[in-house]
């Protein structure tokens, strides 16, 4: 029993460790600046869990292979309350291992989270409701038009409540998808109408809520030109599974060409736009 | 130093059936009827992951029974998005309160607290009673929840007799929410969508029931642990499930408060008009906050605040559902290794660390929530302190084995499997606890991968183990081995076959609680893996048939059991099986030594039970408990 066991586990554990080997279910090629320094963080990590994982299970299943009782009288066990020296070493050892771990992990985070967009990002809002993006781009002037919502009219399409009595707002445009320029740092301004949801562009190595009653800013560079999926990670109700839009990563100068046209031609071109480039291939 | 206190706990046996089985005072039955709960509450459960399964591996099926069933949830036997979604939101509820929650700490720890540490009965008897009936009718509303959503006719009377906000009838089985209850989309009302109507207040308001019984039951246990320990039984010569029951009852008393204050809070958001959740300037489903009845104006409120509240209890409650599992498999493997535990002192103290950790790593599940970055950084470098540990118990675990007879009983196969599965689910909580790594893996499926595994699969491995393991004591009968040892290995594999692919699926980046994964391209390739895990998990749920089987055919046919069949050392094996009424039959065992006395040189047997008289226990390094 105790070797069939240990077997078991052993073949458990070496079928895990494959199935992460294999590589053929892993994070997508990444396309922002900051995602080099993440998966590096991310590599050293899993290392250390495969490696812990490994050892562990090992352990385990060498103990249960060796130690069976022999049903023979006087036979007994070693007879150990343990080892205070073990207990020392082993907690010395771990602790130092995951907090190294920990404090390592901060250096992305900080550098994502705790400043702000470098100067002459490229900003854009982006107000999520249910089962729909909605971006709003500045235009030429980088201002942003007011937005109320009481304003809201989705009759009229104005789903983010802009005023266009605003000055600021007559150069701005809107769209149910983000178009973003390449090598260039991004400054996201998320916002939600009704619920929370999520902004989640697997390629970008970054997710964050958008949360109704806040803006909160993110920022990244892209550096890949193309088209990607982007979907809500935050359950906001019952088609969370299809709130689902493109993000653009274009070349500065087919951005701005973009940008220079009028709200109509410009839902017309970023159509044209997502059709002209592919998804990434999945294996 | 410690002793029993005469008067306050002790009651006469009953006599009638209503008082010796329905509402007993007598913390054995209480404990069998938290199991029975548990037993009925993982069966619905489990049911809905069934369902979840079939969804996701086959979005477009029609399944005649679910139209038979759910003529308005399943039309025509597809299951429609909102369904699957309120599935996800009961299967969370029911497993992490009503089986979770009641079978390792109100099932186990009322039956086997107060025997171990040799008093008759829990410190407040009638507490006891009410803590047990009041999950109870927790439970019943949570299960109310279903039929007023899944049933037009009864989710129309709750409308009409409770108010508007209780009218249910969405076809589902339960409110949408996930078992976390976001707000504001839990607060918001029917205004938000299909399954935001009665049965979220009935979600709310079962939790909150929920959260008050396991209030009473928790200072229970913390009296009765605190006070009535027998002549002898010191604090350091507990048994280690005792030490795991009372951390827990700690951890129970400190983090249900707050979950309760913000059930209250959600349940007035969405009934009374108040804004603790809600902010202003809310536009939804076409609909101003304000313009219109449907709607009344809310400002004001903070999502992020119940999240924090959901979370200060959420963390905590991880830890109140793995503890008394780490207790049972700490016992057992000692108890079948024949050998002491490998370091109880650290061990104590690895529970303590834990408990007391697990109240300042919440934030954790809130990296990417958009509060402070700042308190990220804290929250990440604590979270991965919660790994050390972890890991001393996992060393100590391995370290009991080590030179031991070990024999396989079902109770020690689960035990140790307790041990695999607890490494294979924990330590993949180096990876999210980081908030750098959390920022692509929040909300993938490494999420449920991580703690289906740890908190879900582990602790219920553990129950497993508690189960084979005292069901002689408990009932005077063993309980099938043969059937015993297929049920493990199938469950044992079963798990490993459903959880870990979920992990990569989650590395490339799929989404929790999306109730089908045909729109994105990014998840077309991970198909087969879905379809694999619904298999593995089909089969893995059909076994625990065997399970149930083998509890009740064993407690009426079972090979009958001695007073210790096991050869065990604690106080539960120094009484007749099962124990009397007042456990010890008028005559309160005394304590001499530490709970793990195997293997002991010059002993006349490989065990001493903790009350041996003249038996020589040499002191160890390490060695706990001995005469002073």
């Amino acid at each position: 029993m105790g070797r069939a066991l240990a077997v078991i586990i052993w073949i458990l554990t070496l079928l895990s460790v494959l199935l992460f080997l294999s590589g053929k279910w892993w994070l997508p090629p990444a396309i922002s600046n900051h995602a080099p320094a993440l998966d590096r963080q991310f590599m050293i990590t899993i290392i250390v869990v495969g490696i812990s994982f490994t050892a562990a299970q090992v352990g385990l299943g060498w103990m249960v292979w060796k130690y069976r009782d022999t049903g023979k009288a006087g036979d007994r066990a070693i007879y150990s309350h343990g080892s205070n020296r073990l207990e020392v070493v082993w907690t010395v050892i771990t602790a130092f291992v995951f907090i190294a771990l920990g404090v390592m992990g901060q250096s992305v985070w900080a550098s994502l989270r705790l400043n702000d967009a470098p100067p002459g990002s490229y900003s854009i809002e982006v107000v999520a409701q249910q089962f729909q993006w909605n971006f709003h781009y500045p235009g030429k002037d980088g201002k942003f038009g007011r937005t109320d919502p009481s304003l809201i009219d989705d009759g009229a399409l104005n789903f983010i409540g802009l005023d266009s009595t605003d000055p600021n707002a007559a150069d701005d445009s809107t769209s149910a998808m983000l178009a973003i320029p390449v090598n260039r740092p991004v400054e996201l301004r998320l916002r939600s109408k009704d619920v929370i949801h999520n902004f989640w562009v697997p390629q970008l190595r970054f997710k964050q809520d958008l949360v109704p009653g806040m803006e909160i800013k993110v920022h990244f560079t892209a550096n890949k030109v193309g088209k990607y999926e982007l979907a809500c990670a935050e359950l906001c109700g019952q088609l969370h599974f299809k709130m689902k839009s493109y993000m653009l990563v274009l070349p500065e100068d087919e951005l701005n060409s973009l940008l220079a046209l009028p709200q109509e031609q410009f839902t017309t071109r970023i159509g044209e736009l997502r059709d002209k480039y592919q998804l990434p291939k999945y294996q | 130093m410690s002793e029993a206190h005469e008067g306050v706990h002790r009651h006469p046996a009953p006599t009638g059936f209503i008082r010796k089985y329905i509402f007993s005072l007598d913390h054995k039955v209480i404990g069998i009827q938290y199991i029975m709960l548990a037993l009925a509450a993982v069966v619905v459960g489990m049911l809905m992951s069934l369902l979840m399964r079939l969804k996701l591996s086959w979005p477009d099926h029609h399944w005649a029974i679910l139209e038979f069933l759910f003529p308005t949830g399943a039309p025509g036997g597809v299951m429609g998005p909102e369904f699957y979604l309120s599935l996800v939101t009961m299967h969370g509820t029911i497993m992490v309160f009503f089986v979770l929650t009641t079978a390792p700490q109100g099932g186990f720890g009322n039956y086997f607290l107060p025997i171990q540490i040799g008093a008759e009965d829990m410190a407040f008897p009638v507490l006891n009673m009410m803590s047990f009936w009041v999950t109870f009718v927790g439970f019943i509303v949570i299960l109310l929840a279903i039929f007023v959503e899944g049933n037009h006719a009864l989710g129309e009377w709750f409308g009409v007799h409770l108010g508007n906000s209780f009218a249910g009838g969405s076809g589902t089985v339960g409110p949408i929410g996930g078992w976390t209850g976001y707000a504001p989309l839990s607060a918001l009302g029917k205004i938000a969508g299909p399954g935001q109507g009665g049965g979220m207040n009935l979600w709310v308001i079962s939790i909150a029931i929920f959260c008050v019984g396991s209030l009473l039951g928790a200072l229970n246990f913390i009296t009765t642990l605190l006070n009535m320990r027998t002549k002898g039984m010191s604090l350091m010569r507990m048994p280690l499930t005792c030490w795991a029951w009372f951390t827990t009852a700690v951890l129970a008393l400190l983090s249900f408060p707050v979950l309760l204050g913000g059930g209250i809070l959600l349940l007035l958001d969405r009934v009374a008009g108040t804004s603790f959740f809600i902010p202003g300037g809310l536009y939804v489903s076409g609909v101003l906050s304000g313009s219109n009845p449907n709607f009344p104006l809310h400002t004001g409120g903070s999502p992020i605040l119940w999240q924090h509240l959901f979370w200060f209890f959420g963390h905590p409650e991880v830890y109140i559902a793995i503890l008394p599992g780490m207790g049972a498999t700490s016992h057992i493997l000692a108890t079948f290794a024949r050998k002491p535990v490998f370091g109880y002192r650290a061990m104590v103290f690895a529970i303590f660390a834990i408990g007391l950790l697990g109240f300042f790593v919440w934030g954790h599940h809130m990296f990417i929530s958009g509060m402070s970055p700042y308190s990220a950084i804290a929250f990440s470098v604590l979270t991965l302190s919660i790994g050390v540990p972890s890991a001393v118990k996992t060393f100590n675990w391995i370290g009991t084995l080590w030179g031991g007879r070990i024999r396989f009983t079902t109770a020690m196969l689960f035990a140790i499997g307790f041990v695999s599965l607890f490494v294979a689910g924990g330590i993949t909580g180096l990876i999210l606890g980081q908030s750098s790594l959390d920022l692509p893996m929040h909300d993938t499926y490494i999420v449920p991968a991580h703690f289906h595994l740890v908190m879900g699969v582990a602790s219920i491995f553990g129950m497993f183990a508690a189960t084979y393991f005292w069901f002689p004591k408990m009932f005077g009968r063993f309980m099938n081995e043969s059937i015993g040892r297929i049920h493990f290995w199938l469950t044992f594999i079963g798990v490993y076959a459903i959880f870990v692919p979920m992990h990569v699926m989650g590395l490339q980046g799929m989404p929790r609680r999306y109730s089908q994964f045909t729109e994105y391209e990014f998840l077309a390739t991970l198909h087969p893996l879905v379809i694999f895990v619904s298999v593995a998990a089909i089969i893995t749920i059909t076994v625990q048939i065997l399970f149930y089987f083998n509890v009740f055919w064993s407690m009426f046919k079972g090979k009958k059991a001695g007073e210790n069949p096991w050869e065990a050392t604690t106080l539960e094996w120094n009484t007749t099986s099962p124990p009397p009424h007042d456990n010890f039959a008028g005559v309160l065992p005394t304590v001499y030594h530490g709970p793990y006395e195997f293997a002991v040189p010059g002993a006349p047997r490989d065990f001493v039970m903790q009350t041996d008289v003249d038996v020589e226990v040499p002191s160890g390094n390490g060695h706990n408990g001995h005469k002073h």
